[in-house]
């Protein structure tokens, strides 16, 4: 199963909307566990959304994103079976990323 | 380094990734985990931050960016934000909630086929505005809204 679940739709005007869900903890940092100790930090920190290679948006995050992220971006050009790609990169080195193809 | 934003998406789409610094226009070139600022990530005042981020820029109020936001949040830890800019060319959106730990929540830099628009949720310690501002040409803009946070959100 992949963290990034990926939902788009074509809107009038030649608009695609594309909305991302993401399973991330999202921790601050500043939070303690049951026993008193402090949670490390855990947040993504870059997230890049293309549309087939061509990036259409990037962002640099902190924790001040909520947990489970959920983002929505739209674009213009965007036909059926074009590839929409959607990466992350967090604070310890992990990523993940998801294709899906409009339809 | 002047560089025109075409050239710099260019660059941007090849596997290095390179991110303006919005103060002066220069661009880093860094690989993905180096790339990421964390001066303008710390904890910090919002004060201190804009300077960081923004430098002594002038930060121009206009009507012309749309926010959607509550009123009043019930839960800090997941405050829903609308962003839609109307401003032409507008290169990149940043969000930040003033009383935060962290000021800066994130910060959206658009192609020029993608919408000046955004959605996200947000975490706020406490109630405070939320301010978002474009980058437009060569111009900053802002809108701020304030958001009254019933129970907080930085722990979560």
């Amino acid at each position: 199963m992949s963290s990034i679940k990926i939902r788009i739709k074509l809107l009038e005007n030649d608009i695609t909307q594309v909305r991302a869900l993401i399973a991330h903890p999202m921790e601050t940092g500043y939070k303690k566990d049951e026993k008193g100790n402090k949670i490390p930090a855990h947040y993504i920190q870059e997230l890049t959304v293309k549309h087939n290679d061509k990036v259409i948006s990037n962002s640099i995050m902190g924790s001040g994103i909520s947990r489970n992220p959920y983002f929505a971006f739209k674009f213009k050009g965007g036909k059926s079976g074009d590839k929409i790609t959607i990466s992350w990169v967090d604070n310890l080195g992990f990523t993940a990323s998801e294709e899906k193809q409009i339809k | 380094m002047i560089e025109t934003r075409r050239k710099f998406l260019k660059k941007f789409i090849s596997t290095t990734v390179y991110l303006s610094t919005l103060t002066s226009g220069v661009f880093y070139s860094i690989s993905a985990k180096a790339t990421w600022p964390s001066a303008y990530f710390r904890e910090n005042s919002y004060r201190k931050t804009l300077k960081e981020l923004f430098g002594d820029q002038k930060l121009i109020e206009t009507s012309d960016i749309q926010l959607k936001l509550p009123k009043i949040a019930e839960n800090g830890a997941v405050v829903p934000i609308i962003i839609t800019s109307k401003l032409e060319n507008t290169q990149s959106i940043t969000i930040l909630a003033d009383k935060n730990p962290v000021p800066l929540i994130a910060q959206f830099n658009f192609a020029d086929t993608a919408i000046a628009y955004v959605s996200a949720r947000i975490k706020m310690a406490e109630t405070s505005n939320v301010v978002v501002i474009a980058k437009a040409g060569d111009n900053y803009y802002f809108k701020k809204r304030k958001v009254k946070v019933t129970i907080g959100g930085c722990g979560g």
